[in-house]
């Protein structure tokens, strides 16, 4: 393998707190070694002037699997202007907000993301996401098989039995590859295959008689028992109605007993994912109104949670979430096609398109809150920059939140040029913030924090020597003043230079590798549990409708290169 | 002998199924669908007894194939023509821009042809591509 | 002495049944019996290993005879033939494996071809609908938990997915549906007293090709609003009765066939029928599904998809893939003369197009890929025999409400035949290297 040296850059690793000094990287063997490891034939890569900081790690995006299919099934109309032929080492391209696999790992890497989590995988169909994962090439990636409407966990948790449920989650994760417990809706989605809903933490799911706050705290207990490297990842109940922050702090403070319990140095118990969805006040649209404060007040004192935003981006864009009713009651909104999914035994999907347009009111708030959730945090370690991709927008837009993070003027100019933005002003507190985002502080939001809270911190989102050697050297000088806020959103879109495990994969914005991306997910090994494993076999048996080997089979042909992460739960 | 009309549609049966495994070029699925299904009081108005071959024309094409009585009626004005390439000489290929030709709902006359052959499946094909039938 | 394999995936139609059991004697040589399967899959494992079976590619000459030929000279000729052509259609796809599609799609996207798959004549049609008006839809074994309201319109079950009912819709107990048949009624839309509506609680004899009009009214009488005496040939009080029976399950589905994807309303119909489950759902739980055929033409659709952004009829001859049913969808290509090679693969357009569209076939330089005789091959310059995928070689497939089941192999495909996969693998290689690409 070619060694390389990066000269001259200004580095910024939060794993090393190096906070823009003049550094070298060295590059062998895929990782970061030491720079007096390297031979005198190592290329030489001129970072001179520009910003070298480590692959970004995206915690949270739907960019694998049926729901992410079915979105491009029915929207031909998102291919539409968007195509790229096929070009050197890129196959053909299309897809604006749900961009085809291939594209999808295209332009990650070109902006400098080295690893991805898929964030919802339904377990029957873990076969079709990680033949969509074997097809996006180059960028690391892992699934998060869905569990808050799950059957098995539904009827553990009602009995308060957390070694049972960790035994299940065990076992799935090794049936799916699996990265994470993911927690979506909880009940709700459950609620939702009878055309009802959870829209309260304490709301019971029919017939299983278990409300979302038991399934939450019970699926933190049987995290922490099993010691995962990440979290409890969770999305939780009544999504997008004005009002709604109320029930994310209720959400939040169920995670105020527990502590993390594991041998990855993660320290939170509980992941609120795209928390800008979860942060409206008011009761209805009209008096609509950013809670980002209350949450963020929150979050800043309780270390034990961290969060990502799900930022919006102003576009066209299709929406797309397990949470099915949420999906009904916006396509009653919006009146655009709507698609659902059912899942037997755990879980349902619904897609339907989306535009955020800044002529509306409570489009230009939920931009704002977003953008509020980031400024406002104290602990960037804590708080990740995502677009619920593409539910609040398309990944492909993380170059112009950065821009709008790091340059006040750039927020100012949108708000000035809303239509309403005496109305969005009022009811949000965008306006009153000057903060603008440090490069340090943004590698810590989208490197180093979402790495260390996906237990991955001794593998990647830094660039001390020991770690991958996923390195990106972007064209942005940290000593020159920025004279147009453009600039910033040009520079992070086109990676000078993009590195994944010590391959070369991007030079000047062009894949010139496809290296070989591998597939994470956790083994958790626990002590033998018959009984779980006999309601397993009851269950294929007799209500789900394939067999349990089938479920099971999933061959090297679905994940050619896979990292196992080893977790021993057994004690 | 009578000509009479009927709307052709066409579709899967567990027998085109079964003798579509076995091969398409043996006797077994000229068996299963070089036929056409046909209610009784059709049989009547074609005046012809039951498993007689028949003559099925429509605007696209013309083919042969054995009528038999229906064993999924009654269904007068109908007849049925298992999927395979007895229907698809007659059946539409108009697809309104849709890509979708109209297998279904087909204007046909059927008159008896007692003298002709229903031919065998991929010998049919062939002989329709070289424009011998 | 024999030996028993479980878990057996059937590899026929998109019901994907796989609780199949395939007893093979103890050399693991021979496939002896079948349980579990229907006739038909029955009929694909056990003729699967028939003594008159083709082994070898051959070449047809001019005269109508075959020629024996080696796979090398047959990838040889496949190369070229795509390679040479403006316009190749790459057809087919539905009874392959995902694997061998996504190595076909490297070939379709190296050489600027139309991919297409039987979507295009079986539920494109549907898909059309979907992308106008969505999908609420679900997971079988929702329908079997849960439904407790089935409509079949305008398909047979009982002929095309003989086991889907009693693996799925209706004979099953399941959690909520405990007393199986009793637990669920039954309405069938049909011009013809199938052996499905013989089952049925309520069968709507329906005239022929007016299934638009029968599911607006219903949509009317969902609202209690007026109609006519008699729609479709049914009468209105039929129509109220079965309005009346599906708002009043809990959970309920329609499940439809090319009664109504091929009539002449085509997608429309669809359309119409996904707005019917659309309403049902302001009264309570429904969800549609269309009874896909072939055992992976789902699969199809979705590897396109992620691939290249569209189901079917997907036109990559500019370099970027390219949609439009009706201009890029098979048919219309070859009755439009635009077609210059035809490569089948997984599929038999021969006996299941219109005779005009296979004319156009048999002018041009065409390869068949199947491992039976069939009217394609019949008519095609190459025939390609391969390994039956879930017989003799495994790979994912998608079951009809898009749920992945991996294939299995059961005996080895017979001495030197290759599978889809592999012979695919050796047209890509040949023609990256005509094409000089990387």
């Amino acid at each position: 393998m070619t060694e390389y040296i990066i000269r001259n850059g200004h580095v910024f690793d939060p794993v090393q707190g190096i906070k823009g000094d003049k550094a070298d990287i060295a590059i062998k063997n895929g990782k970061i070694v030491p720079d007096n490891e390297i031979g005198k034939s190592a290329k030489v890569i001129d970072a001179k002037g520009k910003t070298v900081m480590a692959g970004a790690v995206e915690v949270h995006a739907h960019i694998a699997g049926p729901k992410v299919n079915l979105g491009r099934i029915y929207r031909p109309e998102d291919k539409l202007f968007t195509s790229t032929p096929t070009k050197g080492l890129e196959r053909m391209g299309a897809g604006n907000s749900i961009p085809t696999t291939f594209k999808t790992g295209y332009e990650y890497a070109k902006m400098g993301y080295t690893t991805a989590m898929e964030a919802a995988m339904p377990p029957l169909f873990s076969r079709h996401v990680h033949e969509e994962i074997r097809d996006t090439p180059i960028i690391d990636e892992g699934a998060f098989p869905v569990l808050g409407n799950n059957w098995f966990v539904m009827e553990y948790l009602k009995n308060k039995e957390i070694e049972n449920t960790a035994a299940y989650i065990a076992w799935l994760l090794r049936a799916t590859k699996g990265y994470a417990v993911k927690v979506v809706n909880p009940g709700g989605t459950e609620a939702w295959a009878w055309g009802l809903n959870c829209l309260s933490i304490h709301d019971p799911v029919p017939y299983f008689d278990i409300t979302p706050a038991e399934i939450i705290t019970g699926l933190i207990e049987a995290n922490e028992y099993l010691g995962l490297p990440h979290s409890m990842h969770i999305h939780p109940n009544n999504l997008g109605n004005p009002g709604c922050y109320e029930t994310t702090l209720d959400t939040l403070k169920l995670a105020e007993d527990y502590k993390a319990k594991n041998k990855f140095g993660r320290e939170q118990v509980m992941h609120l994912t795209h928390t800008q969805f979860h942060s409206y006040g008011g009761d209805n649209w009209g008096n609509f109104e950013s809670k980002s404060k209350e949450i963020i007040d929150y979050i800043n004192k309780h270390k034990n949670i961290t969060i990502d935003t799900g930022n919006v981006t102003l576009d066209e864009t299709t929406t797309m979430t397990a949470d099915g009713p949420f999906e009904h009651h916006l396509t009653g909104l919006n009146h655009l096609k709507w698609a659902n999914v059912d899942v037997e035994l755990e879980t349902a999907a619904g897609v339907v398109p989306y535009v955020y347009s800044p002529d509306i009111k409570v489009c230009a708030i939920q931009w704002a809150i977003g953008l509020e959730l980031a400024l406002m945090a104290k602990d960037p370690m804590r708080c990740f920059i995502t677009t619920d991709h593409p539910n609040a927008g398309p990944f492909t837009r993380y170059p112009r939140i950065i821009k709008w993070l790091m340059s006040a003027k750039a927020r100012e100019d949108r708000i000035s040029s809303f239509k309403n933005s005496d109305k969005v002003i009022s009811a949000t507190h965008i306006s009153g913030i000057d903060k603008e985002l440090s490069l340090y502080e943004l590698a810590q939001m989208t490197r180093a924090g979402p790495a260390r809270c996906l237990g991955l911190a001794g593998m990647c989102g830094g660039l001390k020597p020991g770690m991958d050697a996923d390195v990106v050297v972007y064209n942005f000088n940290p000593d020159a003043p920025v004279t147009d806020p453009e600039n910033i959103e040009t520079a992070f879109s086109r990676a000078a230079y993009t590195f994944k495990s010590g391959i070369e994969v991007v030079k000047d914005g062009e894949v010139v590798n496809n290296g070989n991306k591998r597939t994470l997910w956790v083994d958790a090994k626990v002590r033998d549990n018959p009984l779980v494993m006999r309601d397993i076999k009851e269950k294929f048996l007799k209500y789900y409708s394939m067999t349990q080997s089938n479920y099971e089979s999933l061959g090297h042909h679905f994940v050619p290169n896979p990292l196992a992460i080893e977790v021993d739960a057994t004690q | 002998m009578a000509k009479i009309t009927l709307n052709l549609i066409s579709g899967r049966s567990i027998q085109q199924g079964v003798a579509m495994e076995g091969g398409k070029e043996k006797d077994l699925y000229r068996r299963a669908c070089g036929i056409i299904e046909l209610d009784n009081s059709d049989f009547k108005r074609l005046g012809c007894w039951k498993n007689t071959n028949v003559r099925v024309t429509s605007e696209y094409g013309s083919v042969v194939v054995k009528a038999q009585e229906t064993s999924q009626g009654p269904h007068p004005g109908i007849g049925f023509i298992p999927m395979g390439p007895w229907a698809n000489q007659i059946t539409s290929p108009n697809t309104y821009s849709t890509g979708m030709p109209t297998f279904k709902g087909v204007p046909v006359e059927v008159e008896v042809a007692m003298d002709q052959p229903v031919l065998l499946g991929v010998e049919l094909v062939q002989k329709a591509c070289r424009g011998e039938i | 002495m024999s030996k028993v394999i479980t878990d057996v995936i059937c590899p026929f139609c998109g019901t994907l049944c796989d609780d199949l059991e395939v007893e093979v004697t103890d050399d693991g040589k021979k496939i002896t019996e079948v349980f579990n399967a229907c006739a038909i899959g029955a009929e694909k494992f056990l003729h699967s290993q028939a003594k008159d079976r083709i082994t070898r590619p051959r070449f047809q000459q001019p005269d109508g005879t075959w020629k024996d030929a080696t796979y090398e000279e047959a990838a040889d000729y496949t190369a070229k033939i795509l390679c040479n052509a403006k316009k190749p259609l790459m057809y087919g796809w539905s009874s392959t494996n995902c694997e061998a599609q996504s190595v076909g799609h490297e070939i379709a996207e190296a050489v600027g071809a139309c991919v297409d798959n039987t979507a295009a004549v079986c539920h494109g049609t549907t898909l059309i609908a979907v992308q106008d008006i969505g999908l609420p839809t679900c997971t079988l074994g929702e329908v079997k938990n849960r439904a407790d309201r089935i409509i079949f319109w305008g398909c047979n079950p009982a002929h095309a997915h003989p086991r889907h009912m009693s693996r799925y819709s209706i004979f099953p107990r399941g959690f909520f549906t405990g007393k199986g048949q009793m637990s669920r009624k039954l309405i069938v839309v049909d011009p013809r007293v199938t052996d499905t509506a013989k089952l049925a609680d309520v069968h709507l004899q329906i005239e022929q090709g007016r299934d638009y009009e029968l599911l607006n009214a219903l949509r009317v009488a969902f609202k209690n609003e007026w109609l006519p005496d008699v729609v479709a040939g049914i009468p209105k009080e039929k129509i109220r009765e079965a309005a009346d029976m599906m708002k009043s399950g809990r959970f309920g589905i329609i499940f439809f066939g090319m009664g109504v994807t091929q009539s002449i309303s085509k997608n429309h119909n669809i359309d119409e029928a996904i707005a019917v489950t659309k309403d049902l759902n302001e009264y309570t739980k429904f969800s549609i599904m269309p009874m896909r055929g072939h055992y992976n033409v789902t699969g199809s659709g979705e590897v396109l998809a992620w691939q290249f952004g569209y189901p079917y009829s997907v036109d990559l001859t500019r370099g970027f893939a390219r949609y439009n049913p009706g201009d890029t969808s098979s048919i219309d290509l070859l009755l439009r003369g635009e077609i210059d090679a035809a490569f089948v693969i997984g599929s038999d357009p021969g006996a299941h197009f219109p005779i005009s569209a296979v004319k156009q076939i048999a002018k041009v330089p065409s390869v068949c890929i199947d491992p039976h005789i069939t009217p394609t091959s019949g008519v095609s310059k190459l025939h390609v025999p391969v390994a039956f995928v879930g017989v003799e070689t495994g790979g994912n497939a998608y079951r009809m409400d898009n749920v992945p089941i991996d294939c299995r192999k059961v005996v080895e495909p017979p001495e030197g035949m290759l599978t889809d996969e592999q012979f695919l693998a050796m047209v890509r290689d040949r023609v990256i290297k005509i094409k000089g690409r990387a």
